[in-house]
């Protein structure tokens, strides 16, 4: 077993394990502490995988298109040939770490705070089997496994809302574990379309299509993507994430919008574009009309709504409305401004989440009507959330204008009065998501304090600063350095749209 | 990387670090009672040294640039590679760029210390104000910054980079004054309105990268680009350049601004902000000089903006509202001077414009600050008691109305003759009507110009005094000295223009490559002094004369009077804040009330529906299997009948 290989098990093992030990130990405080531990190692054993030989430069023609820099590919159940294949490229390593990284936040959050509803015991325990679920989701490179950790996801999910959430938390996390079932649903009949028509399950056999028949690939991507949509989730398939968003507890939505979203846009470009390729050619034109649907619409919501996690909700329809954008293009600038549109989002949101769920923790009200002069009574949590929204609306050099712009910049470059005409809409949507974060700034932030925002203190807490710094410096690292993302998806991805035809 | 470049690179980073820092001050720092005031006291001198620095630091890297920069100079590095478009780190310095980068770190170094004085709990202040001033100082920092990325920006999207972070820092700061109660409204509107412009810039950039297959500035002027993919960029560019500097019909959120600061309209009005616009189209000239539709769209845009703006500043009671709406009008010059393929006459309005207009509303800010009111109606009879002050706008408004010698002066004239010679001579890349068009709104420009010039000089200055407070004085030397300062080359930069080098630096000239070696011949003379130039001085006198008279006769009424029933629409500019509000905000609005509710009812509603019905159909089911037993014994031996039946049935056929 080589080091990539175990570190491929632990970045599994060692939240699995935490999550068994934080249920073990009886005292509360003790229990999250051996959590965020857990957490920290999971991202201390992540972001080695980056290293060692990448294997890219010894190209050879006739290998695979998915070459993964380490993978470990074991028998699991021999009699129904299933294998417990895993492995980490470039457009998965970013989607790990930032998992990571967002759990190990949350965590540590809720050493400090603990939201009402239930013991934080349970909860960190809960945080931790949701990230064993994404990172294996992301790090499966076998149809069947994919499949199986996208589904642990799920109950775990549900549990955090209706357990920790707002008012309305019941009808919410029910409402997020069917719709999302029926998606998973979808996926699994087409997981078992692509694996009984092909005869395998090795994603890194599949990609590029081999053997599967036209009709098969048409079939077996309109499931997939059908499946990934919701997930994404993509309009007119997004209705449970408004309420799933608002309801769930400030650390539920950071996990939700920051990488449980990314599950589906994962999916799509690496299961259904790269499993049935000749699929996804087929579908573009739909995938394209209806991801600027999303952002129009999206933003169009946003701009009159009243709520603010819920606004911040609905921006997530129009962001992930470019990557999709991005990924329906199927060009490899797309595809990369999807990947980092991706990252981008799940910091920018992670952080606005944070903030939201510190204002209305504070104010005891999101209410949009019922806030406002937050910059006159807490200045820094003002600037932060002033900052967070610029960076959300695309502002160039921050991190979320790399993927918006060359979302509609791949779609120009495709070209055709289709794509050109949703490359124009995509760009008036960007306007748009300016005009509504400009909305939300001008009510919050702006204007005398309203009753609610008069009571507040101007101090932040240390646990606050720490959990949102990382995100602050990412925004900004990543906007002033895409090559950070963009540089180790360059090979991975060229090789995916090389397979395309 | 050789000195030249080194300079570029250091003159947007120089006063970024100081903006960045600037922000991890405390914004506004509450100790313990009492302890308030000392640690107010800190941070603010923190944020005065960084600002200044930061501008001073600016200034000296911009001036040390146009000392050795002997030739246009190129280097970048990539940034990032998106599958086939390469987007570059790097400078493209010219002696342009080096002009303007020197107007914009003298006019932020004059913001920088005129705050100081203005942005002071004053004695008038409500105690609980404090002016919050490390993140105000600090912005204005990376407005500067970014101003002085766009001057320097050797690739587009790194242009682009600038254009929007100054964008949002003009929100911010317009947005500074809390006691202002439309101050954020006009911050919004101010980003917005700029923003909807950028979606064309965007696209414009999009086409021209994706055909050059490169952001680079000068691959993209050195590619070969379809005639349509060029005139439908250009175009597109046109709207962002519309949105950033003010025309036609993006202009509305700049006279709004006016909610901001005082030294931050100076900022935005004189150097930056509306100056990027007009800079951006000479550093693609070559791509809209082969655009002539554009450069026609623009000349028609900008003959609309001048007496437009001009009109709109005849009617203003609010001093800063004449300098913006004046801001507007001059603006137009300069676009309407590339429209006649002069972006050389262009340049030179922007540079004497950057020295008049930061003069003329940093003198209006000491005004403002000696009688606390913004309305001239309350102003009159300053002169006694203010005379530098009066004597440094005596300098701004002649530069501005064009009177020779000063900077105005000649840079008007030069863009009148290049408009002249367009018109008679057929000269430039557009036709000739829009040479005409150029001309002659440039010439009635000149005249409604000097009409409001001598209007502001007089109600504000002259006659009797309607101020309410008694001892108006000029200001403390905090605020004196940038406008005293910034009244020279307000007066003397025209004579620039007669200089050889000086004319050399404004001619947009590609850095020299083998395939384009530099150009060796002279460059047109910007200063024109022509039998023609007694046009516009006659119709200066005109206007100004005409003004004086009205106000000779009665010195305590308005000369305003005398626009009769076209006061209040040229007071609202044409109303045409109204028209964005009908066509475009409550639209907007109206469509996203409706989206809400389709989404809510139609795309969740089939999802809720879906649920209830399941659970509906559900519910049915129960009911019928919850029946008495006569009802279940009957249900049972019929279900057994069916089976017995089917059974049967099949069995016997097969």
């Amino acid at each position: 077993m080589t080091f990539g290989q175990f570190l491929l098990v632990a970045v599994l093992a060692v939240p699995g394990l935490g999550a068994v030990a934080v249920a073990g130990v009886p005292a509360d405080r003790a229990a999250r502490l051996v959590g965020t531990v857990a957490a920290g190692l999971t991202l201390l054993a992540a972001l080695p995988l980056a290293a060692g030989d990448r294997g890219w430069f010894a190209w050879s023609a006739g290998a695979p298109a998915v070459r993964p820099w380490h993978q470990l590919d074991v028998p699991w159940v021999p009699a129904l040939d299933l294998r417990f294949h895993l492995g980490v490229d470039g457009i998965s390593y970013p989607l790990v770490v930032l998992t990571a990284l967002l759990t190990l936040l949350c965590c540590g959050y809720t050493l400090w705070r603990v939201p009402a509803g239930g013991s934080g015991r349970a909860l960190v325990a809960l945080l931790l089997v949701v990230e064993v679920g994404i990172l294996g989701t992301f790090l499966a490179l076998d149809l069947v496994l994919f499949f199986l950790f996208f589904e642990v996801v799920l109950l775990p999910m549900y549990a955090v809302i209706a357990g920790w959430g707002g008012e309305d938390r019941r009808r919410a996390a029910r409402k997020f574990a069917l719709y999302t079932l029926f998606g998973s649903v979808l996926l699994l009949v087409g997981v078992y379309v692509v694996v009984a028509a092909a005869g395998t399950a090795d994603i890194v056999a599949l990609t590029g299509g081999a053997g599967l028949s036209r009709g098969t690939q048409l079939f077996a991507f309109t499931l997939l993507a059908l499946a990934f949509a919701v997930k994404s989730p993509l309009w007119p398939l997004h209705s449970w994430l408004p309420d799933a968003h608002t309801q769930a507890p400030t650390v539920g939505s950071v996990v939700l919008a920051g990488v449980l979203l990314k599950m589906g846009t994962y999916g799509l470009i690496r299961v259904a574009v790269g499993v049935a390729p000749e699929g996804a050619r087929w579908a573009a034109p739909v995938l394209g009309v209806l991801a600027v649907a999303a952002i129009l619409v999206g933003a169009l919501v946003c701009l009159a709504q009243t709520e603010l996690k819920r606004l911040i909700a609905y921006s997530s329809v129009g962001h992930m409305g470019f990557v999709l954008l991005g990924v329906a293009t199927l060009t490899s600038t797309g595809i990369r401004a999807a990947l980092i549109g991706n990252i981008a989002h799940g910091v920018i949101t992670g952080l606005l989440f944070f903030l939201a769920g510190a204002i209305k923790d504070r104010a005891h009200t999101g209410a949009l009507g019922e806030l406002s002069g937050l910059r006159e009574t807490a200045p820094r949590l003002a600037g932060l959330l002033g900052f967070a929204a610029v960076a959300s609306l695309g502002l160039p050099g921050l991190a979320g204008f790399w993927g918006e712009a060359f979302a509609v910049i791949a779609a120009i470059e495709v070209g055709g009065p289709l794509w050109t005409t949703l490359g124009v809409l995509a760009a008036v949507g960007g306007a748009l998501t300016a005009a509504y974060f400009l909305r939300l700034l001008r009510q919050v932030t702006h204007g005398r304090p309203s009753p609610a925002v008069g009571r507040l203190a101007p101090t932040l807490a240390g646990a606050e600063l720490t959990a949102w710094a990382p995100l602050v410096l990412l925004a900004l690292a990543i906007g002033l350095a895409p090559a950070l993302v963009l540089g180790i998806a360059e090979a991975p991805v060229d090789a995916l749209v090389e397979v395309l035809p | 990387m050789n000195g030249p470049t080194l300079l570029g690179v250091l003159l947007p980073a120089v006063p970024l670090v100081a903006g960045l820092l600037g922000l991890l001050l405390p914004p506004s720092p509450r100790g313990p009672a009492g302890g308030r005031d000392a640690g107010e006291q800190r941070a603010r001198r923190a944020a005065i040294a960084l600002g200044v620095t930061g501008a001073a630091g600016a200034l000296a890297l911009a001036v040390a640039l146009l000392a050795t920069l002997d030739r246009p100079v190129e280097a970048s590095t990539t940034w990032v590679d998106l599958g086939g478009l390469r987007v570059t780190l790097g400078v493209r310095l010219d002696g342009a760029a080096a002009l303007v980068a020197v107007a914009v770190g003298a006019v932020a170094l004059a913001v920088q210390v005129y705050s100081i004085g203005y942005l002071k709990r004053g004695p008038h202040d409500d105690v609980d104000v404090d002016h919050r001033y490390p993140p105000y100082a600090a912005q204005i920092s990376l407005f500067t910054a970014a101003m002085l990325l766009v001057v320097v920006a050797g690739d587009l999207l790194l242009l682009l980079v600038g254009w929007e972070v100054m964008g949002i820092c003009s929100y911010l700061l317009i947005a500074h004054d809390r006691r202002l109660p439309e101050a954020p409204a006009a911050a919004m509107k101010a980003f917005l309105v700029t923003r909807v412009g950028d979606v064309g810039f965007l696209l414009g950039i999009a086409l021209l990268g994706v055909s050059a297959g490169s952001f680079r500035i000068a691959d993209v002027l050195a590619h070969d680009h379809s005639t349509g993919t060029l005139t439908a960029a250009c175009l597109l560019l046109l709207a962002g350049v519309a949105g950033k500097s003010a025309q036609f019909p993006l202009h509305t959120w700049l006279p709004d601004a006016m909610a901001g600061p005082t030294p931050i309209s100076a900022l935005i009005h004189a150097a930056t902000m509306v100056a990027a616009g007009v800079y951006a189209v000479t550093r693609l000239y070559p791509l809209f000089e082969a655009a002539p539709v554009a450069l026609t769209v623009l000349g028609v845009l900008a003959s609309i903006t001048l007496l437009l703006g001009a009109l709109a500043a005849t009617a203003q009671d609010d001093i800063k509202r004449v300098l913006a709406w004046s801001t507007v009008s001059q603006i137009g010059y300069m676009t309407g001077a590339l429209a006649v393929g002069a972006p050389g006459a262009a340049l030179f309005h922007l540079l004497t414009h950057a020295a008049f207009k930061a003069l003329l509303f940093l003198a209006a800010g000491a005004v403002i600050h000696a009688v606390g009111t913004t309305l001239m109606s309350r102003m009159g009879g300053l002169r006694r008691g203010m005379p530098v002050t009066f004597w440094c706008t005596v300098v701004g408004l002649g530069a501005l109305a064009g009177l020779p010698p000063l900077a105005g002066f000649w840079s008007k004239d030069g863009v009148l003759a290049a408009a002249q010679a367009a018109a008679l001579d057929g000269e430039g890349p557009t036709p000739a009507w829009v040479g005409w068009l150029v001309w002659l709104a440039g010439l009635a420009g000149v005249a409604v110009t000097a009409w409001y010039a001598t209007r502001l000089l007089l109600r504000t200055f002259l006659g009797t005094t309607r101020v309410p407070l008694a001892h108006p004085h000029d200001p403390p030397g905090t605020l004196r000295w940038p406008v005293v300062l910034l009244a020279v080359p307000a007066a003397l930069l025209g004579f620039a223009g007669f200089a050889g080098a000086f004319a050399d630096r404004l001619q947009p000239t590609p850095p020299a490559t083998p395939d384009h070696p530099s150009n060796l011949l002279p460059a047109e003379p910007l200063v024109h002094l022509a039998p023609s130039v007694v046009l516009p001085l006659v119709l200066l006198l005109l206007g100004a004369g005409s003004a004086w008279i009205r106000w000779r006769r009665d010195p305590a009424a308005d000369p305003a009077a005398a626009l009769g029933p076209l006061r209040p629409v040229f007071a609202a500019a044409f109303r045409l804040d109204d028209v964005q509000h009908a066509l475009v905000v409550r639209p907007a609005r109206a469509l996203a009330a409706t989206v809400r509710a389709g989404d809510e009812r139609v795309v969740d509603g089939a999802v809720e529906g879906s649920g209830r019905a399941a659970s509906g159909l559900g519910g049915g089911l129960a009911a019928l299997h919850r029946a008495a037993l006569p009802r279940a014994a009957a249900g049972v031996l019929a279900g057994a009948l069916l089976i017995g039946l089917a059974a049967a049935l099949i069995g016997g056929t097969s």
